[in-house]
């Protein structure tokens, strides 16, 4: 056996990559139920879109999409810093703003949600 | 040869400042507009989503001012524009999730198919640009 150096970083990238994907096949199911949860409305007033979240099946598969979201937007973001932001320290911050403002949406979700 | 050879252009770890000069394959365009798509959904999609979201549920009242919100002119162009990013995010996403499975990686079908993401996408976007802003 020759050397076992390891040359291809810390190996959470692998993780990332399949939950994006995985995330992205959530968000496309989601969408599908959402579409034809609107087309099934006789109406679209607020007493018909309300009644529709009300419901816990929506209210829980609207929240696992949003997460699904909100993981997905933080690899693509990253990515894309990773990219282009070469200095160290403002990448971090950028990075950090991302996890924050994304984790934020995310309880503004939970907000929204759960004030029906 | 040599001297055609010569005088093309010789582009190493492209900078994006030299995008223009750069001709992308129809692969490339559909690679780079998943990625400016993308951005535009989480710089503008996110919390323009989120605000409607929460005003359409809120109240009577909200819903109101969420109808009067969307039928205002910008938010109409900030949608219409969410609209045609979210329909080529969620199409050329499609594609590559076939890609990754090894589906149509040969070079033909792969260009073949990224046009067909360019033409769904816009497709899709004025389907359904007509039916919420009520063009029919």
């Amino acid at each position: 056996m020759t050397s076992q150096r390891i040359v291809t970083g810390a190996h959470y990238g692998i993780g990332s990559w399949l939950l994006q994907r995985l995330s992205a096949v959530l968000m496309v199911i989601y969408t599908v139920i959402l579409i034809v949860a609107v087309l099934r409305l006789p109406e679209f007033n607020y007493g018909n879109w309300a009644t529709l979240f009300v419901h816990p099946f929506m209210k829980v598969s609207t929240l696992l999409a949003g997460a699904a979201l909100f993981y997905h937007a933080w690899v693509g973001v990253r990515d894309i810093f990773m990219d282009y932001i070469k200095p160290t320290g403002v990448r971090l911050t950028l990075q950090a703003g991302t996890v924050l403002l994304l984790a934020g949406y995310g309880c503004w979700l939970v907000i929204i949600l759960w004030s029906l | 040869m040599a001297g055609l050879a010569a005088k093309r252009p010789v582009y190493r770890n492209i900078h994006v400042t030299q995008i223009l000069g750069y001709r992308l394959p129809i692969a490339g365009i559909v690679s780079i507009l998943h990625r400016i798509s993308g951005s535009l959904l989480f710089l503008v999609g996110l919390p323009l989503i989120l605000w409607l979201f929460q005003e359409s549920l809120i109240s009577e009242l909200g819903f109101e001012r969420f109808r009067t919100a969307v039928a205002h002119p910008v938010v109409k162009v900030a949608l219409l524009a969410m609209l045609w990013a979210f329909c080529h995010h969620f199409v050329a996403g499609i594609r590559y999730l076939l890609l990754d499975n090894h589906v149509g990686l040969e070079k033909g079908s792969a260009a073949n198919s990224a046009k067909a993401v360019i033409v769904i996408s816009l497709a899709l976007t004025l389907v359904v640009a007509g039916s919420l802003f009520g063009l029919y």
